[in-house]
């Protein structure tokens, strides 16, 4: 039985103008299209080639020019963190991401951060090193999944009673870190040793908008390899 | 706000901590201040924030509360009364957020601590990116008395505990900032007029002679 989201009656209004700059295989992209779509907020999607960067991402943000970028009405807001609270805050309809609790806020903000700065962080380290410095980054990694998986733990969501802000986060969990360590060649991330991050991953499948943010494995896999291919030959 | 059981488990040389000191001052809570050995760290510490074990960890009637931007964002919605330090509007909250993110990421990242850490031309490439960085946000002060508009906001509160190590900087470096970034300098002098943030931030001596003491326990020239 798939969850679908309840769409308010007063979701949009007819002059409201969403675009997003984001790249297909870039879990950060992945996360605004998630929360735009469970929300109910249709918006143009502008893909971005990295190697080759538009003047109009750029232009909207000129100071780190990067992806995803979200562009309300003519208004340019990046980093993805910072995207999902002004999506949240903006439209006000179900489901709502953040709790109204300061002290819930507080903890989906930690574990937001911690999910960006320690685990997706040591996870590039992981990709990009080789020999004892990826072994030390795989075991890091391996660390800071388990204190993931201990703040699942006996949970359905994350957050609270539904999807929210860090389930939204946690989504590269969904399928990116698994295509990603399909194509290192590495098994940090199974059923056996996380099954609670596990049972989490198989109740968000069953939401269709996640099912719709889904990254396709072969495409994503060629991406993966093709990338690291150019990092080893560029690092000889 | 009657029994409000409020603690700091801090370290004085700590722009994070003096973060979370400015927000309370600017909230006018009263809180326990408690000073840690970081190199002994206290139990309660271990028990608090056993996940990074660091400092700031903010303890409000028992439960914790960890990270600077994380905190400052807390004490604005418990005690959203007094002095908000983030505006309602969701586009300029999210500005402000975007330009907290940017002094987490660029002023107190890895690469601004090698203008004090190295030497030769690593030092030359550091200070210039961390002068780059100072100039972008003069520009998004621009005419304004505070990032916050008339009174002190987030990102004041974010950026102005840096203001204490310029000196030390400045000496390491052997550069000025103010010659530089004379606006950033002169909204820093501002800020300082307000007892909130004087008082929260140590003298820019002893933060110098803290530096110099790091050099020398690290083995840095």
């Amino acid at each position: 039985m798939k969850w679908r989201t309840i769409l308010s009656s007063k979701t949009m209004g007819d002059d409201e103008e969403v675009k997003v700059f984001g790249m297909w295989a870039s879990p950060y992209s992945r996360r605004v299209e998630l929360a735009l779509k469970l929300k109910g907020i249709p918006y143009e999607y502008i893909e971005e080639d990295l190697s080759n960067k538009s003047a109009l991402l750029i232009q909207h943000n000129p100071v780190h020019q990067k992806i995803p970028v979200l562009v309300h009405n003519g208004k340019s807001i990046p980093e993805s963190l910072v995207i999902l609270e002004y999506i949240d805050e903006t439209w006000r309809n179900n489901p709502i991401l953040l709790s109204q609790d300061p002290y819930d806020r507080a903890m989906a903000r930690f574990w937001a951060k911690f999910i960006d700065e320690k685990i997706l962080s040591t996870t590039r380290k992981v990709s990009f090193t080789t020999g004892k410095e990826q072994e030390h980054a795989i075991e890091e990694v391996t660390e800071q999944l388990k204190l993931l998986e201990n703040e699942v733990k006996g949970k359905a969501y994350f957050g609270g009673e539904g999807i929210g802000y860090v389930d939204i986060v946690a989504n590269f969990l969904v399928f990116w870190f698994g295509n990603l360590q399909e194509a290192l060649g590495i098994n940090i991330f199974s059923q056996h040793k996380f099954p609670f991050i596990f049972e989490w991953i198989q109740k968000q499948l069953k939401i269709d908008m996640v099912d719709e943010c889904r990254i396709p494995k072969d495409k994503h896999l060629t991406y993966i390899q093709t990338r690291l291919a150019a990092f080893k030959s560029a690092s000889k | 706000m009657a029994d409000e059981d409020v603690v700091l488990l801090d370290f004085w040389p700590s722009p994070f901590g003096m973060r979370v000191r400015i927000a309370l001052a600017e909230k006018e809570i009263k809180y326990e201040y408690k000073e840690e050995d970081l190199r002994n760290k206290s139990d309660l510490l271990l028990k608090m924030n056993p996940i990074h074990k660091k400092i700031p960890v903010l303890i409000h009637n028992g439960k914790p509360v960890c990270e600077s931007l994380v905190q400052v964002q807390y004490i604005d919605e418990i005690w959203p009364h007094k002095s908000p330090l983030l505006p309602t509007d969701p586009y300029q909250r999210a500005i402000a957020r975007f330009w907290g993110d940017f002094v987490d990421k660029k002023i107190y990242g890895l690469e601004s601590g090698k203008v004090w850490t190295t030497k030769g031309e690593e030092q030359e490439a550091a200070k210039k990116e961390f002068i780059e960085c100072l100039k972008l946000l003069e520009g998004e002060l621009g005419n304004k008395a505070y990032f916050g508009g008339e009174n002190l906001g987030y990102v004041d509160v974010v950026l102005v505990p840096f203001y204490s190590w310029f000196y030390a900087y400045e000496k390491c470096g052997n550069f000025s900032i103010e010659t530089e970034c004379p606006k950033l300098i002169a909204w820093a002098k501002r800020c300082m007029e307000k007892d909130s943030v004087s008082k929260s931030l140590p003298d820019q001596d002893k933060i110098y002679d803290y530096v110099l003491h790091l050099k020398k326990v690290f083995g840095i020239e």
